[in-house]
């Protein structure tokens, strides 16, 4: 009964939706204020709905309820429990439903309480926002059924790919779909302000904690998932330009550009098609990246639902929302009225390089990812790869942080040279020290010697803005700002460093046998079976000496997995606060050898500490603006309590 | 600025038309050789095994079509298209073989239980002839024509109905 259960709530959250779309356009038109009434509470309902059918199939997964098709693929009553809710979303139409299900909580959380726009804009965004709602559920519905029955309930599960069975994880679909879909909410509002043509200061205001949000979770999703094909694909690298990998990037580059051009429109009133055009793309980049994946037109790791049929559903939606969503742009953009001007030298001015630099990388990652696509339609098959992402996306990278390190610097509207001139000569003498320190001193390549110095610039510009001001009576949004900045300086720094200094040793090693890498020295103390919950494993015991001082022990495992059978290496990880050791166990070799494959990475991890730091700037800034709005709401309240009072 | 925004609509619409396309083309999987067409590259294998000769690209240019088959003693499918290049040697075809990363009694053992159709064999210790003529995987029967130019690829294990289309391409190579 239970999945019935959930498979009625995602029906009636389905027709809800229709009602919302249809209220919202009805609601619209002239005379329309009782239909509109409606769109709100619509909204409401079909969030708690849809969070109702989702619980339900959490509940299918904890249970290992075997009659539920979905839950017998990917599921096994061994699982430890917290791979069995993961289980939920680690599947094609699990993902599908937590996808519906956190747009309809935004939509819902909207519904609920915003009152600062127009109430026109606000039945337009809610109309869009179930527009793209009723493409999901048909999809869902119609091809994707979560809630399946089997014909007669299988004896045992299928289990979860082992690659799969993980604590990073269990969390990183979860949080990038959150990024994903909270920018369904700013594509809403950009609709929304198409319809009504109203672009204003207070449609920035409203949109950019949707925005904060979003993109706080894309922000932690890719830093998670990027340490997560670190550690568990036991390859050592952390970023490989694969399609999925780039399908959450170009969302994120999205929602930066659109997060600064954001706060331009906000303070500044300018900036407005230009937002609006972001608004839209953001959320275009996470439908078009969710299709490449989730189509199979693409070979990825990531695809798991190699389905033509059901590529073609999702193209249709995206061909109506992308393509509608640009329509309505073209031919409303013209309409919008030219915000405010500014001089070049000026917050705005550094803002609008960023967002150009930022759109530029996002075409080259939309470029590389689609090529071979583009190709292989003329018969050609070609790979893309870092040779051409890390220096073309250099080219606007680094210039981009260069300004970076200035851009906070500089006041609203027009600023002058002299007045920064200290500042700037202070973080141009940090990097050229720093540039020129490193060259002589290690002769590094070339992108990552000028990471490294602009790294140290952006560091210095970024708490410059301090400088001066009451530290304790900053807004936090000023700290969230440089808090993030500083992060992007830490995660530069460790991207340069493990690039440049990283060193790698491959060797087939006896027990008893030392090896070299780097500063470590590794001995090879034993190699023993062990046997987990659902796999069996060898593992080796390594005695690893810094610098020969005291030995710590690092076990790395080559896995075998009997649910489904596959064989996965763990790599085991030694961790300083200046880098991390990285070991892995292969086979075994001829004359009882061991196959060890060894990495001393300098620095690597500060590479997933910026990215928290990225994200904490960006938490940091969310508080402040939402406790800044609870803040004028409770004394707007004060002053009509007044009013109203004899 | 105001056609930008259409240029943009059609650069998307152009996007979705090419997802369309490539969604409606049938998978392909396969990576195929750029060498087809082409002269094989030269090399000098020593023999795989005692009683066959070793293999060069002179052998492959003597005037004579030939099927090239890339084969291992640890690959499976290699020994299930066993019987049909058995087939294809009693049909009247010369077939030579690389052998790759494998060890001269593995190979000696695996011709005696799965028989032996090759006139040749060249012992590739580290793939290098085979990557050279675009072979990325075991096994990979290639048609080479008497000027020692690559004609045709099959990739995979040759089933039965692979056998008359390999002949075909054999007669073609040798006109």
């Amino acid at each position: 009964m239970i999945a019935e259960l959930g498979l009625a709530a995602l029906w009636l959250a389905a027709a809800l939706a229709g009602l919302q779309l249809i209220a919202g356009a009805l609601g619209l038109r002239e005379g329309g204020a009782g239909m509109a009434a409606l769109v709100r509470p619509a909204a409401v309902v079909q969030a708690l709905l849809c969070a109702l059918a989702f619980g339900v199939l959490l509940l299918l997964f904890v249970r290992t309820d075997l009659s539920v098709a979905l839950v017998a693929r990917n599921s096994h009553s061994d699982k430890p429990l917290i791979f069995k809710l993961a289980g939920t979303w680690g599947n094609h139409e699990g993902s599908m439903l937590l996808w519906v299900s956190v747009m309809a909580l935004a939509g819902g959380l909207i519904a609920f309480l915003e009152r600062r726009l127009p109430e026109r804009t606000m039945i337009a965004t809610l109309g869009a926002q179930a527009f793209v709602a009723v493409g999901f559920y048909a999809f869902l519905l119609a091809s994707s059924n979560p809630f399946e029955r089997l014909p007669v309930p299988a004896a045992e599960g299928m289990g979860l790919n082992p690659l799969l069975q993980d604590v990073g994880l269990a969390f990183h679909p979860p949080t990038l779909y959150v990024g994903y879909v909270g920018l369904s909410v700013a594509f809403s509002f950009a609709v929304g302000a198409l319809l009504t043509r109203q672009v204003t200061p207070d449609f920035a205001k409203v949109m950019r904690p949707w925005v904060l949000g979003a993109w706080i979770f894309l922000t932690l999703g890719i830093t998670a998932g990027s340490y997560w094909a670190y550690y568990e694909l036991g390859w050592g690298g952390w970023w490989f330009w694969d399609p999925v990998e780039n399908a959450s990037l170009m969302p994120w580059l999205a929602a930066t550009a659109l997060l600064h051009s954001a706060s331009v429109l906000a303070s500044r009133d300018a900036l407005r098609a230009w937002t609006i055009m972001l608004g839209v793309v953001a959320f275009s980049m996470s439908m078009i990246g969710t299709f490449l994946v989730r189509s199979g037109i693409l070979t990825s790791v990531h695809a798991f639902a190699v389905d033509p049929e059901r590529g073609s559903f999702i193209l249709v939606l995206l061909a109506i929302y992308i393509g509608g969503a640009l329509l309505l742009f073209a031919i409303r953009a013209g309409t919008i009225a030219e915000g405010e001007r500014f001089s070049i030298l000026s917050r705005e001015g550094a803002l609008v390089v960023n967002n150009v630099a930022l759109s530029a990388i996002l075409g080259i990652v939309l470029l590389g990812t689609l090529y071979p696509l583009l190709t292989e339609a003329f018969g050609v098959r070609v790979s893309v790869g870092p040779p051409y992402f890390n220096p073309v996306g250099a080219v606007f990278f680094l210039p981009m942080l260069g300004v970076l390190a200035i851009g906070p610097l500089l006041r609203w509207r027009r600023d002058s040279f002299e007045r920064i001139q200290p500042s700037v000569v202070a973080i141009a003498v940090v990097g050229v020290a720093v540039l020129a320190g490193v060259y002589f001193l290690a002769g590094i390549a070339l992108l990552p010697l000028l990471g490294m110095a602009l790294a140290a610039a952006v560091a210095i510009g970024s708490v410059l803005p301090l400088r001066g001001r009451s530290l304790r009576r900053l807004p936090l949004p000023v700290w969230g700002m440089v808090v993030a900045h500083f992060g992007v300086a830490v995660a530069l720094f460790g991207m340069a460093a493990d690039t440049a200094f990283q060193q790698e040793r491959l060797v087939a090693a006896q027990v008893g046998e030392t090896v070299e890498d780097g500063p470590w020295s590794i001995t090879l103390v034993s190699v023993e079976p062990v046997a987990g919950p659902n796999w069996t494993a060898l593992e080796a015991t390594l005695h690893a000496r810094y610098k020969g001082g005291e030995p710590s022990v690092v076990q790395p495992q080559a896995r075998s997995f009997w649910t489904p059978p596959q064989e996965t290496s763990e790599a085991a990880l030694l961790t300083r606060w200046n880098g991390q050791l990285y070991s892995v166990i292969g086979g075994e070799a001829e004359g009882g050898r061991w196959q060890l494959r060894l990495w001393w990475k300098p620095f690597v991890t500060w590479i997933w500490y910026g990215g928290v730091l990225i994200a904490l700037g960006g938490l940091l800034a969310l508080v402040g603006r939402l406790a800044g709005d609870l803040k004028r709401r409770s004394a707007q309240a004060q002053i009509a309590a007044r009013r109203a009072a004899p | 600025m105001t056609y930008l925004r259409w240029v943009l609509l059609a650069l998307v619409a152009g996007l979705f038309g090419l997802f369309a396309y490539m969604l409606a083309q049938p998978k392909d999987e396969f990576v195929h050789s750029a060498m087809i067409g082409q002269p094989i590259p030269a090399f000098d294998l020593p023999p795989a095994v005692a009683d066959r000769p070793g293999l060069s690209n002179r052998d492959l240019a003597d005037g004579q079509p030939k099927l090239l088959n890339v084969f291992a003693s640890w690959c499976v499918p290699c020994a299930a298209e066993a019987p049909n290049l058995a087939k294809l040697e009693a049909a009247g075809a010369n077939i030579v073989a690389v052998a790759i990363r494998d060890r001269p009694e593995d190979v000696a053992r695996f011709l005696e239980v799965y028989g032996n159709p090759f006139s040749r064999i060249g012992k590739d210790d580290i793939s290098a002839v085979q990557l050279s003529i675009g072979s990325s995987g075991v096994p990979e029967t290639f048609v080479i024509d008497g000027e020692g130019v690559i004609r045709h690829q099959h990739i995979g294990d040759i089933r039965d109905s692979d056998v008359s289309v390999l002949l075909a391409e054999l007669r073609e190579a040798g006109a």
